[in-house]
């Protein structure tokens, strides 16, 4: 089955898992601007960061006949330095001209504090003037709960198009209030934190799989991107169809994604040949 | 050997990760019913099976060989 991967940190992972994610049916992953497990001090190293993603890693993908895209942000952890997080924002345009960058992401929150808000809300800002696609980072434990509900409060005194937002890494507690909103939302699958295969299998069969985004974590911390091929494995053990899975794992990335024409990969259909 | 916070420390994340994994079955097996599924689970062995054990983690006097006995729980009834 042809997979879409479109939440993966390739910086920090191997070769080898983009030649093994390209023998199981991936066929194109997206690489958010993260947290590099430590903070940067130079907005220039920032730039080489996302120089990195946008020209040097889609030929490392390209190797294994993956296509690779990425987003420009400053993520929401080093956001608490708002003098560095500016100096950078304003340098960010220059990569939206970039053919494999979709739009500003991952901001968002961590802990929820007041320079992380400003900071998620002057990238929110820049996504709606340049007409981009916007992902939002949801804190990972105890303050997920809090800090999705503080990111929907900033959200909605912007006048951002629920289309072209997705808000990552919901759980049980905080899908229903992203869903009704319009949202698009997504399920991160990590080992033992944030969501696990078989629970995000329940969150699509109960709250149905429109505006779902599915991604397995690739990181530099403990994190499988295999998780991906396991919830598909797990969806499809409970019954349902082939092209069900293609709807949710290649066609929804495929469609939100899409909304920037630089993502050029379309949706499709499984049909028998007569 | 690793002090009580220690132990908590490593041990924290993993026992969220279970403890959730466990209810969502659970709650799987409730919207299956639900959905019309047979009703006769509850009076499957191994569903009173798991009910029983987590009345044993709940339990904030057991002592310590919690894993012990719910080993034995699940044990087969000795033949003969």
């Amino acid at each position: 089955m042809q997979i879409i991967q479109p939440h993966y940190h390739a910086i920090a992972r191997t070769a080898q898992d983009y030649e093994r994610m390209a023998m199981s049916g991936v066929v194109a992953v997206c690489e958010p601007a993260f947290w590099a497990g430590f903070s940067r001090k130079y907005p220039e190293t920032f730039i080489d960061y996302f120089r990195q993603i946008s020209e040097f890693e889609p030929t490392r993908a390209a190797e294994f006949g993956i296509r690779h895209f990425c987003w420009v942000a400053v993520n929401p952890k080093e956001a608490e330095n708002p003098g560095l997080s500016r100096a950078v924002i304003e340098q960010m345009p220059e990569f939206f001209k970039k053919p494999t960058v979709l739009g500003v992401g991952e901001t968002g929150l961590h802990k929820s504090s007041p320079s992380e808000c400003e900071i998620m809300e002057a990238q929110t800002q820049m996504a709606i003037d340049h007409d981009q696609l916007l992902l939002i980072h949801t804190p990972h434990l105890g303050d997920k709960l809090h800090g999705t509900r503080r990111v929907l409060e900033i959200l909605e005194r912007m006048p951002v198009n629920p289309d072209k937002v997705w808000i990552d890494h919901v759980e049980e507690h905080t899908i229903r209030m992203v869903k009704d909103r319009g949202y698009w939302l997504g399920f991160t699958l990590y080992p033992i934190t944030k969501c696990s295969p078989k629970r995000a299998v329940d969150l699509i069969e109960k709250y149905g799989g429109e505006r779902t985004l599915v991604n397995s974590s690739a990181d530099w911390g403990p994190s499988d991107p295999f998780l991906l091929q396991e919830c598909i494995l797990e969806f499809r053990r409970r019954g349902h169809s082939l092209q069900e899975a293609i709807e949710i794992f290649y066609n929804n990335p495929a469609r939100y994604l899409g909304q920037n024409p630089k993502f050029d990969i379309k949706p499709i259909r499984v049909e028998e040949i007569r | 050997m690793l002090s009580a916070p220690e132990v908590l420390d490593h041990n924290y994340l993993e026992s969220r990760c279970l403890l959730l994994e466990l209810a969502a079955t659970l709650d799987r097996l409730d919207r299956a019913r639900a959905g019309g599924g047979s009703d006769s689970v509850e009076s499957d062995d191994r569903l009173q099976r798991i009910r029983a054990s987590l009345t044993i983690l709940a339990d904030r006097d057991a002592t310590p060989d919690r894993a012990e006995r719910i080993l034995r729980l699940f044990s087969d009834p000795a033949e003969g």
